[in-house]
């Protein structure tokens, strides 16, 4: 398991993709509430559903969220290969 | 305080707990953990549900008695991720466990998710409260493979642990022994404190020593300082107004140095649980291919899922016409001509108008509540076992794209869907939207969508009004609807709240079988709701409007009702609407839907149950007027019930006034648009 160095929004991560999490964009709300949800830096998460458009279902800690499309994009990952 | 806090409960005997906690334990615990299951077992129907006093969220209180006669009051907390002040639940939660300082709390936590779960104890603990921990789910989380040993994470977090399973009230007795003890005598535990990351415990020093002594009671100090380094906004003001102009300054400066802290507070948060949970829990093996992996392969598929919403909500209105529309027919005959005989011969000597004011005011508004009430029991039914399976979240999930070009997301769907059976589930539907203004955009769309009722004078009428093609007209006419409610979705959106989106960020549940008794109980507490609230001002309301159309007198040619359609003519002839009798019809469309067909039976002298009824309102009107007409029924303001729906829910007088203007602004709109329109290419 290698960590790329760069980090990659995780609406681009296919269904299936894992990844740790870099750093999350945003305002204070948004981050605070998707931090609280378990979405830190240095936490992982599996795409569960994603078919490139509309909302998509990710996995992190042991929790299954719902992410509209533009949050997604606002949680930056390092996928692993 | 509200006065409905003061209410006896359900049974008439128990009184709701003085929210003071000397003597009550709360209840916490994330959203979908089975917390609210837990109160109903502990409470039974002992418990109140009202309002927080002044909030729109929702507050449940009950009383649980213990084998030895010691009663101890229950607060159940609303669900909520964290203590920081993200939403009126969270506030809702922190202000409570603060200002009132229950004597002990019972943090219920989901097994299958502990680390997350764990997140909203570790705030608990830095706060300082008794705590109990209720480790519920356990058999859900054996299922999927992890395995959790209650009593190391009983001695890695200091405080009493016990496993549960709620929905077979398993261990709830014990965790209510647990926390009774608890909070007699929490000085014989001794919780861990979360850490913070090393690198931060300088600032929190720093930030701690500038507060000393500023800190208003009985918020704690180190608590503060913790949530100032999260940028929590209400914290924040409160200490501005309360420390001097010049520390102040000081401490907003090294706060803005370290605006970033948050972020890392969490994840070191995160961290210090995972340092907590390691030897606690055993994870299963990856790969494992769950029951709601399995499910969700269906249910959230963009086509499929689509498929299966559809057919979910089919069913409920299968269930709502077999069964809810005969009880409510049954009602408003057998239990109506019943008051109403009851009425006539204890009223038997008295003036007319008394047995009027009695017969078609009061009753009358019974009739309404009753009419409403079967089709409310079994939307509420099906809303809470789709709720409690877990699906609920997955038809939002599947909606939510769609939903998105109003500004809103998937969970307004539902509601919204409901109000094709009745606008007044759709209204009390909306309390599953957390964000408040995405809540409260949904109730104001929620009377654009097309009711049973509204539908069922739409079919009426039609066939007369339009020759040929009925049919298709009365399907565009509801497409029409649809169209208004997007467009007016999306205008709202970007004037009153500047095309904001709301977050679509929601967890989507593990999928379990519903409990009877948490589907019960949420049928119940929402059908006393109702009657309690809505109730009330339906009774009202019709007095009043019972008034309007009897007096002066001798009918409702004359009536004060009458006048004001003659009044309004002049508007209504911009419609093609000269006849005031059209008018007066709409205007009593208010009362109920139906009433449009009642009342135009009333003023045009024909019997309403005859199509020559319709004949002959046709024949008054040109074949343009007759379209807007139509349009108007369809887009006119909500009804009675709704309307005082809207009032309770948001408790806002100007969001309810403002439902009304809307679609009173649409509905003329578009009926004088159409029958201009309809005049110039010929439709006269």
């Amino acid at each position: 398991m290698v960590a790329i160095d760069t980090a990659t929004p995780l609406s681009a991560l296919p269904a299936g993709g894992e990844a740790i999490i870099r750093s999350l964009q945003g305002g204070h709300d948004f981050c605070s509430r998707v931090a609280n949800l378990g979405f830190t830096a240095g936490a992982a998460v599996k795409v569960m559903q994603n078919y490139g458009h509309g909302p998509m279902l990710v996995s992190v800690r042991g929790t299954l969220v719902a992410l509209g499309r533009h949050e997604a994009a606002r949680v930056l990952v390092a996928s692993m290969a | 305080m509200q006065t409905n806090c003061h209410d006896t409960g359900p049974d008439g005997l128990s009184r709701p707990p003085r929210l003071p906690g000397a003597n009550t334990i709360a209840l916490v615990g994330q959203p979908n953990v089975g917390k609210s299951t837990v109160f109903n077992m502990l409470t039974g129907l002992s418990q109140h549900v009202g309002n927080w006093p002044g909030k729109t969220v929702e507050q449940k209180t009950g009383a649980f008695r213990g084998q030895d006669g010691v009663v101890v009051n229950l607060v159940d907390l609303p669900g909520t991720y964290s203590l920081t002040a993200n939403s009126e639940e969270e506030r809702v939660a922190r202000d409570y466990l603060i200002h009132e300082r229950p004597a002990a709390a019972i943090a219920v936590v989901n097994a299958a998710a502990l680390e997350r779960n764990l997140y909203l104890v570790a705030e608990l603990l830095a706060l300082g409260q008794p705590l109990v921990l209720g480790l519920n789910m356990l058999d859900v989380a054996e299922q999927h493979g992890i395995h959790v040993e209650p009593h190391v994470l009983q001695a890695a977090l200091g405080i009493p642990v016990i496993p549960i399973v709620a929905t077979k009230n398993q261990g709830v007795k014990e965790l209510m022994e647990a926390a009774v003890e608890m909070a007699a005598q929490p000085q014989k535990w001794t919780p861990v404190r979360p850490a913070i990351r090393p690198e931060h415990e300088p600032v929190l020093a720093a930030v701690c020593e500038l507060l000393a002594a500023h800190t208003p009671d009985p918020y704690p100090q180190d608590w503060v300082a913790l949530k100032l380094l999260e940028g929590d906004a209400e914290i924040t003001a409160m200490m501005q107004a309360a420390l001097p102009e010049e520390t102040w300054q000081q401490l907003h400066a090294l706060l803005l140095k370290h605006e970033d802290a948050y972020l890392d507070i969490a994840g070191g948060r995160y961290e210090w649980i995972g340092r907590m949970v390691r030897a606690a829990v055993t994870q299963p093996k990856a790969g494992a291919i769950t029951h709601t992996e399995r499910i969700d392969r269906v249910a959230t598929h963009p086509l499929a899922g689509l498929a299966l919403l559809l057919a979910i909500l089919g069913l409920a209105f299968w269930l709502t016409y077999t069964i809810a529309t005969p009880v409510a027919d049954w009602l408003s005959t057998h239990v109506l001509d019943a008051l109403d005989a009851v009425a006539g011969a204890l009223l038997g000597g008295a003036p007319a108008w008394l047995f009027g004011l009695v017969s078609d005011g009061l009753i009358h508004g019974v009739g309404t509540v009753f009419a409403f009430l079967p089709i409310l029991i079994i939307f509420f039914a099906v809303l809470g076992a789709l709720e409690d399976v877990g699906y609920l979240a997955r038809g939002a999930y599947v909606m939510d794209r769609f939903m998105h070009l109003m500004g809103l997301h998937g969970k307004s769907f539902m509601p919204l869907f409901l109000g094709f059976g009745c606008n007044v589930p759709a209204v009390l539907g909306s309390r599953i939207i957390e964000d408040r203004r995405a809540r409260w955009l949904t109730i104001l769309l929620a009377p654009l969508v097309p009711c049973t009722a509204r539908l069922a004078v739409l079919a009426f009428l039609a066939p007369a009004f339009v020759t040929t093609g009925a049919a298709a007209v009365s399907l565009g006419l509801v497409g029409l609807n649809l169209v208004v409610l997007a467009v007016a979705g999306i205008v709202v959106n970007r004037l009153a709240f500047h095309g904001d989106q709301t977050a679509f960020i929601m967890e989507l549940p593990l999928y379990h079988v519903p409990n009877a008794r948490t589907v019960g109980l949420y049928v119940w507490n929402n059908t006393v709701s109702f009657i309690k609230k809505a109730g009330t001002l339906i009774l009202l309301a019709s007095v009043v409007v019972w008034a309007l159309s009897s007096f002066p007198g001798p009918d409702i040619n004359d009536s004060l009702l009458a006048a004001f359609g003659r009044v309004l003519a002049p508007v209504g002839r911009l419609m093609g609407l000269e006849d005031w009798r059209l008018i007066v019809a709409l205007l009593t469309s208010f009362f109920a839907k139906e009433n449009t067909i009642a009342t135009l039976g009333i003023l045009f002298s024909v019997s309403d149950e005859s199509a020559v009824l319709a004949t002959a309102v046709a024949a008054v009107l040109t074949p343009a007027a007759r379209l807007a007409f139509l349009v108007v029924v369809m887009l006119f303001i909500p009804c009675l019930a709704t309307t005082a729906t809207i009032q309770q829910e948001t408790r806002s007088w100007r969001w309810t006034a403002a439902a009304i203007g809307l679609t009173l602004a649409l509905s003329m709109g578009a009926g004088i648009i159409v029958y201009q329109v309809g005049t110039l290419v010929g439709l006269s």
